[in-house]
């Protein structure tokens, strides 16, 4: 049978008239596109304070710093969003490059990646087991899991940095090719993977799951959702873009070592919870993670186009997501 | 502050949520002591108006004065420390705290800075003795039944020495048995000088126990009256606007030859031990009992929301293997269960995502979401169960609770289930839309759904359902025809032991 089989005898009463409705669609846009706004003031005044920001070939350096980071953050983002913590990103993604290479010494380039890209998203699936198997919280869970992985990774190379060999050499450093508009390989795998994961959590069902388990996760469960699973694949997810994030590195510095990237995970973090993604779970978006991931990387930008001591960086960087989370906050609280 | 209770004076008090009015104007004056009855439909405005005094909304513009002084209240602080203690609808204990720490959260007595816990304790049962309620101060609140976690936020508004008392719908989750010692608290508190505001859903209880009732109608305050002037009938034709009858629905009679769609031999875990139940094809079964008497938990078995440790579960006669929502739900079986907060809704997202959420997979091309289609079947459904809500894309928690309960009815209309378990289905809606509810679940039992229905309200039970089944310790102990007395019906769920004291 169907809904539409029991019609009610009384007519439903009115629904409230839509007066309100556009006034209450301009105050949810300001609440959330206030950190885009924070992106495009920061990207003004750096226009206007230095001549060299606007310029192509700092567009395109700026875009390619911002990957690692960028797809780190769309891993965290996707699980803070389904309720978990990855602690592992950065540990997994020093294994998988390490694994990819490993296998390029025995076979070639494209082999190697794909290795790596496998290697991550096992690694995420195990992260996500031992999370959903252990029922420990998935912070502690996976800081211990990282310290594993890293231990591993420092088992593999014997502590040394391990090269592709000297044939592979060139085109190992593929990512860091200019692309499509003159972009680097790496801005166009970066944009390429983030759209896909975006559309992946904004217009599937896994996607609606993923917000659901984050949310509540009962009501998930009784709404017959294997929460488990949503887990697992988020952190499989974070996986893949760990591994990706680290044969971007990779490529660029010619080789991989055990200590690659330590504590880009929290970076990640950090650049989700900028761009707006509730630390709770179940709010948040992808492309607000790339946008915090932006911010933090445009910031490493201005300090050397300005001619700052790099050394406030950190500070600076420490007080933006004070900053953004308070805002955040804030304007949640006004709402009330 | 003075441990009297103040006279108030409410002063065109307004509020909007960005753009939609949901208070106008309101004026009102509230006599020390007096118990206020506050009533409306849902999204009436009534939460909104109680938070207001609970310093947990500010209001837009308008004043509130405390014997003639005017206060403002930022935050809910600023309200408890003039004696205005706010239960409200949704309850806001600390969960992994024992019911002793909530009780006196943030004001446990201490000795420079150490907690004085046999001093608490004392007190704690001072006020056990004042209120007559059997609590368990080291029981963890968040395993607690609803009904007895409402009892922890009275007694902690109690231990805060509250001079208002402001509740908001603190008899919806309670059973006949706790309705009645509740109402009869309110009568003594009010007699020993503390002001009440009741907000409730439940006419005749207000009437019984209110002084005086002011009826809110869109935001608006329609009237304030003696209750010893008001009817239901002019209660309702002033919530409304005009008249409505409100008669329960009758469920049609089954067919002879309508099959047993649901059948449980012998389930057993935790209170439940050991029910043997069956459903037809078009039946409504009542499930009724004391709070603990394992009605709850015998739906979550049924669909598999917890484990059995013993005992079958069969859909057409055939028993399901290792039951599991998901199953459950493959199997036709759909679950309402009873807390909307805490296992319902995703309160962060909005009403559309909710009410799809149980369905996703009935509108989708490979892995995305239809959303046109989605946006049609949450349309149809909502405006089937009457939800009102300022937009469809609005976060769940913006919505009055009635609206939320509709919602959450509404997710499990979605999935078209041939047997539907709803655990205090009209739980918060007002009485319009509560016959509204009844009157949807008879016409789906009519097309062939088995309905199995739990709820503390006796009388809703026995006018919805073709039988009732009484639990008492986990246990069925009689089963009941329509028609049968209450009387009847609360003798089986107390038993021999008589009504606890
Ligand atoms: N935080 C909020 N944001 C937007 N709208 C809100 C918010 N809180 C309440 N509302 C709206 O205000 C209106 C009044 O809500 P309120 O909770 O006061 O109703 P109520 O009379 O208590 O109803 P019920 O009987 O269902 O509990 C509703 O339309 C609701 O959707
Ligand atoms: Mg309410």
């Amino acid at each position: 049978m169907t809904v539409d089989a029991a019609t009610p005898a009384e007519p439903p009463a009115q629904l409230p008239p839509a007066t309100g409705s556009t006034g209450s669609r301009r105050a949810v846009r300001f609440r959330d596109y206030g950190i885009l706004v924070a992106l495009i003031a920061i990207v003004i005044a750096l226009s206007l304070s230095t001549d060299t920001f606007l310029t192509r070939s700092n567009m395109i350096n700026l875009l390619d710093q911002c990957t690692v980071v960028g797809l780190l953050a769309a891993g965290a983002t996707v699980c803070i969003l389904s309720g978990v913590f990855d602690l592992t990103a950065s540990a997994t993604l020093a294994v998988s490059a390490i694994v990819g290479v490993e296998i390029m010494r025995v076979t070639n380039v494209p082999v190697g990646f794909g290795a790596a890209v496998v290697a991550g998203a096992l690694l995420g699936f195990v992260t996500g087991m031992i999370v959903v198997r252990s029922g420990i919280n998935s912070f502690i869970a996976t800081l211990a899991t990282s310290i594993i992985y890293r231990g591993v990774a420092v088992v593999v190379t014997a502590g040394a940095i391990v090269y592709p060999l000297g044939s592979q050499t060139e085109n190992f450093g593929a990512l860091t090719w200019p692309s499509l508009f003159g972009l680097t390989s790496a801005t166009v795998m970066f944009v390429i993977v983030v759209v896909a994961i975006g559309l992946l959590i904004s217009t599937t069902t896994f996607g609606r799951r993923v917000y659901a388990v984050g949310g509540n996760l009962e009501a998930a469960q009784l709404s017959g959702i294997r929460v488990g699973s949503i887990h697992v694949a988020a952190y499989v997810i974070s996986g893949v873009c760990s591994a990706l994030a680290g044969l971007i590195l990779a490529s660029r510095a010619g080789s991989a070592q055990s200590t690659m990237a330590t504590g880009a995970e929290l970076t990640a973090i950090a650049a989700a919870v900028i761009g707006g993604t509730s630390i709770l779970g179940g709010e948040g978006a992808i492309w607000r993670g790339v946008v915090g991931a932006f911010l933090l990387t445009l910031i490493g930008n201005g300090f050397n186009l300005l001619g700052w001591d790099t050394i406030y960086q950190q500070v600076l960087q420490g007080c933006l997501i004070l900053f953004a989370v308070t805002t955040d906050r804030w304007l949640r609280r006004r709402s009330r | 502050m003075s441990t009297t209770a103040p006279s108030i004076s409410v002063r065109g008090v307004g509020k909007s949520y960005s753009g939609v009015t949901v208070l106008r104007d309101v004026d009102l004056d509230i006599a020390p002591g007096e118990v206020h009855g506050l009533v409306g439909e849902n999204g009436a405005g009534k939460s909104t108006l109680l938070k207001i005094l609970g310093g947990v909304v500010r209001a837009d513009h308008g004043t509130l004065s405390f014997d003639g002084e005017q206060v403002t209240f930022a935050r809910p602080r600023d309200a408890i420390a003039q004696g205005v203690s706010l239960i409200s609808q949704e309850g806001a204990l600390v969960p992994a705290l024992t019911v002793l720490e909530n009780v006196f959260l943030g004001r446990w007595a201490q000795t420079a800075g150490v907690r004085r816990a046999g001093h608490d304790r004392k007190r704690f049962d001072e006020l056990i003795e004042l209120t007559g309620f059997e609590v368990d101060p080291r029981a963890r609140v968040d395993l607690l039944p609803t009904g007895v976690q409402q009892q922890v936020e009275i007694l902690r508004s109690l231990a805060r020495g509250a001079r208002v008392l402001a509740m908001d719908e603190p008899t919806a989750v309670l059973s006949e048995h706790e309705k009645d010692n509740l109402i009869a608290l309110i009568r003594r508190l009010a007699d020993s000088g503390t002001t009440i505001l009741l907000v409730s859903h439940f006419l005749d209880e207000v009437l019984a126990v209110a002084d005086r009732i002011t009826v809110l109608r869109d935001g608006a305050l329609v009237t304030t009256d003696d209750a010893a002037t008001q009817t239901p009938r002019t209660l309702v034709r002033q919530m409304v606007g005009r008249e409505i009858d409100m008669l329960y629905s009758t469920p049609d009679p089954i067919p002879d030859d309508a099959p047993t769609v649901l059948s449980a031999r012998g389930l057993r875990r935790g209170p439940v031990q050991g029910v043997d139940l069956e459903v037809r094809a078009g039946e409504i079964l009542g499930l009724a009992g004391l709070v603990g008497s394992g009605r709850s938990e015998t739906l979550r078995l049924l669909f598999g929301a917890d484990h059995a440790t013993e005992g079958t579960v069969d859909v057409d006669g055939a028993t399901l293997t290792r039951l599991s929502p998901r199953r459950a739900m493959a199997a036709g079986i759909a679950f309402v269960p009873e807390s909307r907060k805490e296992q319902g809704l995703v309160m962060a997202r909005s009403v559309s995502e909710n009410v799809a959420l149980s369905s996703l997979p009935r509108r989708r091309v490979g892995p995305v979401v239809r959303r046109s289609a989605e946006r049609t079947a949450v349309d149809t459904v909502s405006r089937l169960v009457d939800i009102r809500a300022a937009a469809k894309d609005a976060p769940v928690e913006t919505l009055s609770g009635g609206n939320q309960q509709k919602a959450l009815f509404a997710k499990w209309l979605l999935c078209s289930p041939r047997i539907l378990l709803v655990d205090e289905p009209t739980r918060g809606v007002d009485i319009a839309a509560k016959s509204h509810i009844h009157h949807l679940i008879t016409e789906l039992a009519r097309d062939g759904m088995a309905v199995v229905c739990v709820s503390s309200e006796i009388e809703e039970l026995l006018a919805l359902s073709h039988r009732v089944l009484v639990l008492r310790h986990g246990r069925p102990v009689g089963e009941f025809p329509r028609g049968t007395a209450k009387e009847v019906v609360i003798a089986a769920a107390f038993g021999d032991e008589g009504e606890p004291t």
